[in-house]
């Protein structure tokens, strides 16, 4: 397998130094740009197999990019951005990004980004089946087993959780979850998602008060991770 | 002065520092026209040009003179304001234009010279002093026949008196005085080839004052002047210096003022002993109980005496008293003077045998004060005398009381006389009683006319023979001359012990009505209120319109106050007003400054300087009343400054607050962004350069360092972009649905990192309700407070996070096991840049954390407390947050839909 080629566009001359470095000590190859026109060039011409993109750049705003590229291609879309800034975030995520990445960030919730995407990249069209620490989750199957052990598991209980471990690893907003499970008329009702993510939790998560597989991002969605990721 | 310790006088020093703010004024002084002062003057200014100075020319007289022209040549020549005077032009220099050319040195002609009525200032020397105030030094000419103090002696030399004087106090701050000397030889050749300018007459009389004996006697003049100067500032010099010397000691000099017209010229001659002595002096008027009828003229002549005594140079007093004798001999003791100045009294012969001149009970009473008495040569020329004014139109009503209680009496003596018989002394006795009566109620003239009515009532009805005028008995001629006699006594006697009482009455009235007016001050706590009870007030007590006018932001004076109201000034008053807060003395009409407004302007003036400028409707008031005025606006001032000195704290304190803020802001912001910068920036350092040689471990700490201190550096800058966004009251809160267990949850996930030494318990109350938040702002509060713990808690400590229902509200408990908060400090915990333990300590807080928390709580209508900890250790911090009744129901955990 060739190495992955990370587009990475950033302004900023020193943070693409750093991004640079620790994408490559990872095994990927990196091509750069520094503006909005730059990534577009890059994108047609180089044919990247993720994208890593910060919204602030000199010449356009990120999130026309987003748009323009998810007009025609499938390409993970990874976005830095500051805390504090949901609703950026979420719009990013609308319009088609699969991840975002806060600002500052330490290099190893970079990278857990990075390869999930790369992963989910790769496995596109393999069955979905999620597995950490004992917990295996086979949404295609609708199989649930702790350490063997099956749970038993409602019909919405399903529903949700099959969104979360289509897209594990990613980010998945609110408001994609209530539109896909109870229909776009219920997209603001947050009580129904907070009921049922409280009840996978306590079927699923070894100490429900501290999740380490079903994540909630706060005031965006939830995610479901790898314990083993997450510690890394 | 004090000389013998050796140090500077601070006299010495004030008047050096005041000369050195000031521009410096020199003085081509000359000893007649045609010496060539303007020529000298102008060949000054060339070579100071020539040195690279600014100089221009505000106002030169070259009256053609080919020389002089051409010393004028390539000076700036700055053009002369045109006044129009009764159709005429007239030129003078323009003070405003010279004032906004700002040059550093500026030659102006005839200091002496008297400006067009219409000018600012009277006197060409006023505006000199307002150039010279404005750090503009100025070159000036003039001759010595100008100079107040010399203006008779000059009178007496040439006898020609001249009308143009200049207060000798001007040439006295000269710093530099130059003294233009031409023999009086060469000045008469001068004159006979006319290069002398004598105006556009040329009269005989001023011929005359060419004669060589004149030119002689003012050469001299001139040169003692100038080397009297000479020597006063080397006198100035070595006092600054605190060089030691026979300095004399204060010699004090104190000069009686009376109404006569040979005051001006005593006031002279006293300025020239002061000067002689250089002593300090002053000038005294006594007014005295027949001094109350004198005249308006005579009261202008005093007033303009010791205004001239001001000008050259004494302080003045203006006293009142029955006995002059004693009040100037009070006031001389009071200011320790060693001299007293006084002119020969003129009055009667009678008088002065009976009570003694007022010279002489001077002179009895002094002590050890020398007396100087100057004869009074224009004696002949008595322009206004308390004894001979002209009567003003009398009053006939006490006279005809005072006839009818002769009348009265007379019918009295009638029925006496019937019982004990016609003749006796007791019959005068009734009549005595009769003139004191009159005395008491209607002043001397009444009862002096009862003493004669009264003497011929008596003579008349009672003294044989009876019902004539003629006195048979000789005995009783000695009675009725005897009767006159005490009755004109007694008449005098009680009509001063009555003006003494109504004098007093007056002095109680002015004491009352200041009084009065500061009790109505006192109670005002509003300055605008304060400036209308001044305005009533002294409108009411004057009976006179009033404004009042205090500076706005850039300076210019407004009218905030009037009674009647009436806000309108003329631009000769705005321009009066504007000088007056200036220069703080009097302007406008009635003064020397601006006599053509309409009102006069009087400053209202504090220790501090200015604070409001009181203007009069009519000309500036003099005696009683101005001092009356005076007083009250002295205290009108310290009322105004009291309420703005009151105004100003409560501006200066929130100020300070605010700065104090700034303070903590910049000491915090240094602090937290520094500190972790120099870690990072000293580990990255060393492990570029001796990473090599480093032991693995110590590599990894560097680099841990290097995380951590970026973790709090981004905590850091976080907290102040959180308090941004609160203060910019644009925060709001995105809710949904979540547990408080789950915000906490989050918040553990983030703040994980931070919380190796502690081990944090959390329990949470089984089937809470969730709670609309905004996650993620209610998540920075609890990392925050755990934050807070962390620092304050010792390692190995738990924290416990307790989460409860308590009624309508969810409360969440952060406590550690720390040292606890005082019960003093908790309310200020909550303040920015507050630290618990302040400075730059240890324990490295932020100090935006919980006010952070507090803020990002109340925006979910919650409120955050500072309890101490359980059995009184540690601290907790409770959030409260209120339940939504829509809430949905917890949920049940159940394995079917």
């Amino acid at each position: 397998m060739t190495e992955p080629l990370v587009l990475l566009v950033e302004d900023d001359a020193g943070v693409r130094r750093v991004l640079r470095t620790t994408i490559e000590a990872q095994g990927c190859r990196v091509i750069e740009a520094a503006t909005g026109a730059d990534a577009l060039r890059r994108m047609t011409a180089e044919r990247p197999d993720l994208v890593l993109l910060d919204l602030g750049l000199p010449d356009r705003d990120g999130l026309e990019l987003i748009r323009e590229w998810r007009g025609w291609t499938a390409v993970p879309i990874l976005v830095l951005s500051a805390r504090g800034d949901e609703a950026t975030k979420i719009r990013a995520l609308d319009l088609g990004a699969d991840d975002y990445v806060t600002k500052p960030f330490a290099g190893g919730e970079l990278l857990a980004r990075l390869r999930a995407a790369l992963r989910r990249n790769e496995r596109r069209g393999a069955p979905p089946v999620f597995e950490s620490e004992g917990l295996r989750i086979d949404a295609a199957a609708r199989l649930a087993t702790i350490k063997g052990q099956p749970v038993k598991l409602s019909r919405r209980e399903w529903d949700v959780l099959r969104l979360l471990v289509l897209d594990a690893g990613k980010v998945v907003g609110h408001r994609q979850i209530l539109e896909k499970v109870w229909g776009p008329a219920q997209a603001e009702q947050s009580q129904y998602l907070w009921v049922y993510i409280g009840h996978l939790r306590e079927k699923l998560e070894p100490d429900p008060a501290r999740p380490r597989f079903i994540l909630t991002e706060p005031g965006i969605g939830y995610r479901l991770v790898r314990g083993e990721d997450e510690q890394g | 002065m004090q000389d013998d310790d050796g140090r500077p006088a601070p006299e010495a020093l004030l008047a050096e520092a005041a000369a050195e703010r000031r521009g410096k004024l020199k003085v081509f002084l000359g000893a007649a026209p045609g010496v060539g002062k303007t020529y000298t003057m102008l060949e000054a200014g060339q070579a100071r040009r020539r040195e690279g100075v600014d100089v221009v020319i505000g106002v030169v007289e070259t009256h053609g003179r080919r020389e002089t022209l051409a010393m004028v040549s390539d000076l700036e020549v700055l053009p002369r304001r045109e006044i129009d005077y009764r159709g005429r032009q007239l030129e003078e220099m323009d003070l405003d234009a010279v004032l906004a050319r700002q040059p550093r040195l500026v030659l102006v002609d005839e200091l002496a010279h008297t400006n067009a009525p219409g000018s600012r200032h009277p006197k060409r020397y006023q505006d000199v002093a307002e150039l010279l105030d404005a750090g503009i030094d100025v070159y000036t000419t003039l001759n010595i026949q100008h100079l107040e103090s010399l203006n008779d002696v000059i009178a007496q030399i040439t006898r020609i008196r001249v009308r143009e004087t200049l207060p000798d106090s001007v040439l006295e701050t000269a710093d530099q005085i130059e003294l233009v000397d031409l023999t009086p030889e060469d000045l008469i050749k001068r004159l006979r080839e006319g290069k002398v300018y004598l105006g556009d007459q040329a009269s005989r009389a001023l011929r005359h004052f060419f004669s060589p004996g004149n030119l002689t006697a003012l050469r001299e003049l001139a040169l003692r002047q100038a080397a009297a100067r000479v020597d006063d500032q080397v006198v100035q010099y070595m006092r600054a210096h605190a060089i030691a010397g026979p300095w004399p000691v204060g010699e004090r000099l104190l000069v009686c003022v009376g109404p006569g017209p040979s005051a001006p010229r005593l006031v002279r001659a006293a300025s020239r002993i002061a000067e002689r002595l250089h002593a300090r002096w002053f000038a005294i008027h006594v007014e005295t109980l027949h001094e109350q009828h004198l005249d308006e003229a005579a009261r202008d002549q005093i007033h303009a005496t010791l205004r001239l005594a001001e000008q050259l140079g004494a302080e003045t007093l203006s006293l009142q008293a029955a006995d002059p004798a004693d009040a100037i001999v009070a006031a001389a003791a009071e200011r320790n003077v060693t001299r007293i100045v006084i002119g020969q009294s003129r009055r009667g012969r009678l008088q002065a045998i009976l009570r003694g001149s007022p010279v002489d009970r001077l002179l009895r009473r002094v002590g050890p004060v020398e007396v100087h008495v100057l004869p009074d040569i224009e004696g002949g020329e008595v322009v206004a005398s308390p004894r001979w004014r002209r009567p003003g139109p009398i009053d006939p009503g006490p006279f005809g009381w005072s006839g009818l209680m002769v009348a009265g009496i007379t019918g009295l003596a009638h029925l006496v006389a019937g019982a004990i018989g016609p003749g006796t002394p007791t019959l005068a006795l009734l009549y005595i009683g009769a003139v004191t009566a009159s005395a008491l109620s209607f002043g001397l003239l009444p009862s002096l006319f009862t003493a004669i009515a009264a003497t011929l009532a008596f003579n008349f009805f009672f003294m044989p023979p009876l019902y004539r005028f003629t006195v048979a008995d000789p005995a009783n001629i000695l009675t009725l001359i005897v009767f006159l006699g005490i009755a004109v006594l007694l008449s005098g006697l009680a009509a001063r012990s009555r003006l003494l009482a109504e004098r007093a009455r007056r002095r109680e009235s002015d004491a009352a009505t200041l009084y009065a007016f500061a009790a109505k001050l006192a109670g005002v706590r509003l300055l605008d209120d304060l400036l209308w009870a001044v305005v009533h007030q002294l409108a009411l007590m004057l009976k006179r319109g009033v404004v009042l006018l205090t500076p706005d932001e850039e300076g210019h004076l407004l009218v905030r106050s009037g009674y009647p109201p009436d806000d309108r000034l003329t631009e000769a008053e705005r321009a009066a007003a504007q000088w007056s807060w200036d220069q703080g003395r009097p302007a406008g009409r009635g003064t020397d400054t601006l006599p053509g407004a309409e009102r006069c302007f009087l400053p209202l003036r504090t220790i501090s300087g200015p604070v409001a400028v009181v203007g009069l409707d009519g000309p500036a008031p003099s005696g009683d009343v101005r001092r009356l005025l005076d007083a009250l606006c002295d205290q009108a001032a310290v009322a105004i400054e009291r309420i703005r000195l009151a105004d100003d704290l409560d501006e200066a304190s929130v100020k300070a607050q605010s700065e104090h803020l700034r303070g903590l802001l910049f000491t915090s912001i240094s602090h937290d962004l520094r500190t972790p910068l120099s870690s990072i920036m000293g580990a990255a350092t060393t492990l570029r350069r001796d990473g090599e040689k480093l032991a693995p471990a110590a590599r990894d700490d560097l680099l841990l360092s290097i995380e951590e201190e970026g973790e709090r550096l981004n905590a850091f800058v976080g907290n102040l972009l959180d308090m941004t966004r609160l203060e910019s009251g644009a925060l709001e809160p995105r809710r949904q649905w979540v547990a408080m267990s789950e915000v906490v949850a989050t918040a553990l996930r983030r703040a994980g990192r931070l919380l190796k030494a502690q081990e944090v318990k959390v329990t949470v109350e089984p089937g809470l309700p969730p709670l609309r938040l905004d996650h993620a702002l209610m998540e920075q509060v609890v990392i925050n407070l755990l934050d807070n713990a962390r620092k304050f808690a010792p390692a190995g400590s738990v924290i416990r996070i307790d989460i409860r229902r308590r009624g309508d509200r969810i409360e969440t408990d952060v406590t550690d096991e720390g040292p606890g908060i005082p019960a003093a400090e908790r309310a200020q915990v909550f303040d920015k840049f507050y630290r618990i333990r302040g400075g730059d300590q240890q324990v490295a807080g932020t100090g935006l954390g919980l006010a952070i928390c507090k803020g990002f709580v109340e925006v979910h209508g919650g409120r955050v407390e500072i309890l101490p900890g359980p059995g009184d250790r540690g601290t907790t911090v409770r959030i409260g947050l209120p339940i939504d009744p829509m809430a949905p129901a917890p949920p049940e955990v159940s394995d079917d839909d």
